[in-house]
């Protein structure tokens, strides 16, 4: 069996392009869950109106490409608005529920066959990211060596000897913005989080009555963190689109909002960088199950009497899911999390 | 009692220079008839026809009620009275079925909790209500009135909220000083005993330099040590020209601090007056035990 195949496969998934759109969900959610206390149950609807909205413009209406991410990011300011202005002001579950059935509602919208027409129904859309990718800097044709890395007719290969990277031309292009905008968000959220304007946040997470007795305006923070952690879980959605060349309303199901919390969660919730780090292990080890499984019974270390390939998908949700629940036991703060603060008697 | 009874109090009184304060609170105090809604000289805060209904039951029905400026009043009663709805409805964390009041000039019966809070009344909760997973510097630094940085874009440049940061920290330094809670400062506020988060909660409250000050059962789950020192920084706001309007059961602390005790009782306020009129007052005893007591005893 090629362990070198299995671990350079999961590392180069690790900081990859699916992993960028975990993470940069992530931080939107962090700046709402684990900032502000706000149960978003919806991130996967924040990221669809993003990429449909983008989507939508480009291929359905023709419209140019930045007209389809300002497009985008104006559907996920009305998606914020519409779902936090009549929940906002109740008890934080009311929030939680709305989120997850809107996202639902988001979904099936996009999945319709009524607009199937524009929207492809549940076959969802493509060619929408053609002038993403004529901006491509990183040429499908070059070749050349540089000590340990090189490029072979666009594929970039960094060798390490013990395991290498390796990325297409568009793979680059993907994860030069996305690590860009990645940088730009933690940049500016690293400064709100310290800002008195942060410190609201942190208050409202502890108890929005006691924050709104010294003169807040507690429903107006929580809107605002609510627009921006969906503002960002739109760009999550370009991302995403646009690495996949397409997009389909079924992965947009809640299934994805939840690998978002596992990402915050693990990485560790309130810290500025829990979710890179969470996105980079949570990929790591889904790919290096899944990849380790399927090489150990292609090479036949393990027998197909006790798995087979079909079997390796469910299993390996089955080992992150027992991940989880080990982390949460043992480390509950998360990676970066403090665990004296977790601790704390919140009376 | 004479006519320089007008109160003296302004918001920047010298703390601790004699009690000052008390005397100007008992002497504007002295002519009001201990009747349920008596006009007050200098009243802050005036209240009338609050009534708080939850669908049959009526839990508030208060005529009329004024505050002194620069007193510590007291709001009594028997359990189920009342009187935390009451508060609830004053600071605008409740909406009253119908009634107006006025704080400080203005209308307050419409505002929101946060624009009370704004207009100079700040309260405290019965369950104290810390931030705890913050520190208490950041506990205090939160109370903070017109923070420039609590704005979206101004919170993303720091040089726009620096300096007010610095002077709203150094004022928080000087009250934990003065409530003994300097040495925890950087410490989570959930690391804090019960007393000390109600300390907390009293200096991140002056952190608005509120003209009123509301307080939910202060004493409630404080160990007597800490008690006394909690009964001296509430005699500190009104020396400094701070209106106390405190709910609470333990008649002792009453007498021992409040100018003006007002009783509420079925939702209604019965009387009015001095701690030792409210004492000898039999409609307040037949509040808390029961009108048909003294039958009972004959």
């Amino acid at each position: 069996m090629d362990w070198q195949f299995v671990f350079s496969q999961a590392l180069t998934q690790a900081i990859g392009p699916t992993m960028l759109v975990y993470a940069l969900g992530a931080i939107g959610l962090n700046l709402q869950f684990g900032y502000t206390g706000l149960l978003n149950f919806g991130q996967a609807a924040f990221a669809a109106v993003g990429a449909y909205g983008l989507a939508l413009s480009v291929a359905a209406f023709g419209l140019p490409f930045w007209l389809g991410i300002i497009i985008g990011l104006g559907a996920a300011v009305i998606l914020a608005l519409l779902m936090g202005i009549p929940t906002l002001r109740l008890r934080a579950d009311y929030l939680a529920i709305v989120t997850i059935a809107a996202a639902e509602i988001v979904r099936r919208l996009f999945r319709a066959t009524v607009w199937a027409e524009h929207t492809g129904g549940s076959d969802g859309m493509r060619e929408f990211s053609d002038p993403f990718f004529e901006l491509n800097p990183f040429p499908p044709d070059a070749t050349w060596t540089l000590g340990f890395i090189s490029m072979d007719s666009g594929r970039l290969i960094v060798d390490f000897g013990l395991f290498d990277l390796q990325y297409s031309n568009r793979d680059l292009w993907v994860m030069a913005v996305g690590w860009a905008l990645i940088a730009i968000f933690l940049g500016i959220l690293g400064l709100l989080v310290h800002s008195p304007w942060g410190r609201v946040l942190k208050g409202i997470r502890e108890d929005e009555e006691a924050v709104r007795s010294l003169g807040k305006n507690v429903f107006a923070y929580k809107m605002q963190a609510l627009v921006i952690g969906g503002l960002i879980g739109a760009v999550a959605g370009f991302v995403f689109a646009l690495a996949r060349a397409n997009v389909q309303p079924d992965a947009f199901s809640t299934d994805f909002t939840f690998y978002f919390y596992i990402v915050l969660i693990l990485g560790g919730a309130a810290r500025l960088f829990g979710p890179v780090l969470g996105a980079a292990l949570f990929w790591f080890l889904y790919n290096i199950f899944a990849q380790g499984l399927s090489e150990a019974i292609n090479s036949g270390l393990i027998s197909t009497d006790i798995i087979n390939q079909t079997q390796v998908g469910p299993l390996v949700f089955f080992l992150l899911g027992l991940g989880m629940v080990l982390l949460l036991i043992f480390r509950p703060q998360g990676i970066l999390g403090n665990r004296r603060e977790l601790m704390l008697d919140v009376r | 009692m004479s006519d320089e009874a007008q109160p003296e109090t302004e918001p920047e009184a010298p703390v601790g220079n004699a009690r000052a304060g008390i005397t100007a609170a008992r002497a504007s105090l002295a002519d009001v008839p201990p009747e349920p809604g008596a006009p007050k000289q200098d009243p802050i805060l005036k209240a009338t026809g609050v009534r708080r209904a939850f669908g049959g039951l009526v839990a508030v029905d208060v005529q009329h009620l004024e505050v002194q400026r620069g007193t510590i009043t007291a709001l009594i009663g028997p359990n189920g009275a009342g009187k935390t709805t009451f508060f609830n409805l004053l600071t605008g964390f409740d909406r009253p079925s119908r009634g107006e009041w006025v704080f400080d000039g203005r209308r307050a019966d419409r505002m929101r909790s946060y624009q009370v809070a704004r207009a100079g009344m700040v309260r405290t909760f019965q369950l104290t209500k810390a931030l705890t997973r913050m520190t208490v510097m950041d506990n205090m630094l939160i109370g903070a009135a017109n923070q420039v940085g609590e704005r979206f874009w101004a919170g993303l440049i720091p040089p726009v909220w620096k300096a007010q940061e610095a002077a709203n920290r150094a004022k928080a330094m000087e009250l934990l000083e003065r409530f003994k809670l300097i040495d925890k400062r950087e410490d989570y506020a959930g690391e804090l005993s019960g007393g000390q988060r109600k300390l907390l909660e009293m200096a991140r409250a002056l952190m608005l330099n509120p003209k009123m000050v509301m307080l939910d059962e202060p004493m409630a789950g404080v160990n007597p040590a800490l008690k006394q020192s909690l009964l001296e920084h509430i005699k500190d706001l009104r020396e400094e020209g701070m209106t106390v309007l405190f709910v609470e059961h333990d008649m002792d602390m009453v007498h021992e601090i409040a100018d003006w005790v007002a009783v509420m009782a079925a939702g209604q306020l019965i009387t009015e007056g001095t701690p030792d009129q409210i004492s000898a007052d039999r409609r307040v005893i037949d509040a808390y035990l029961g009108a048909h007591h003294d039958a009972a005893q004959r």
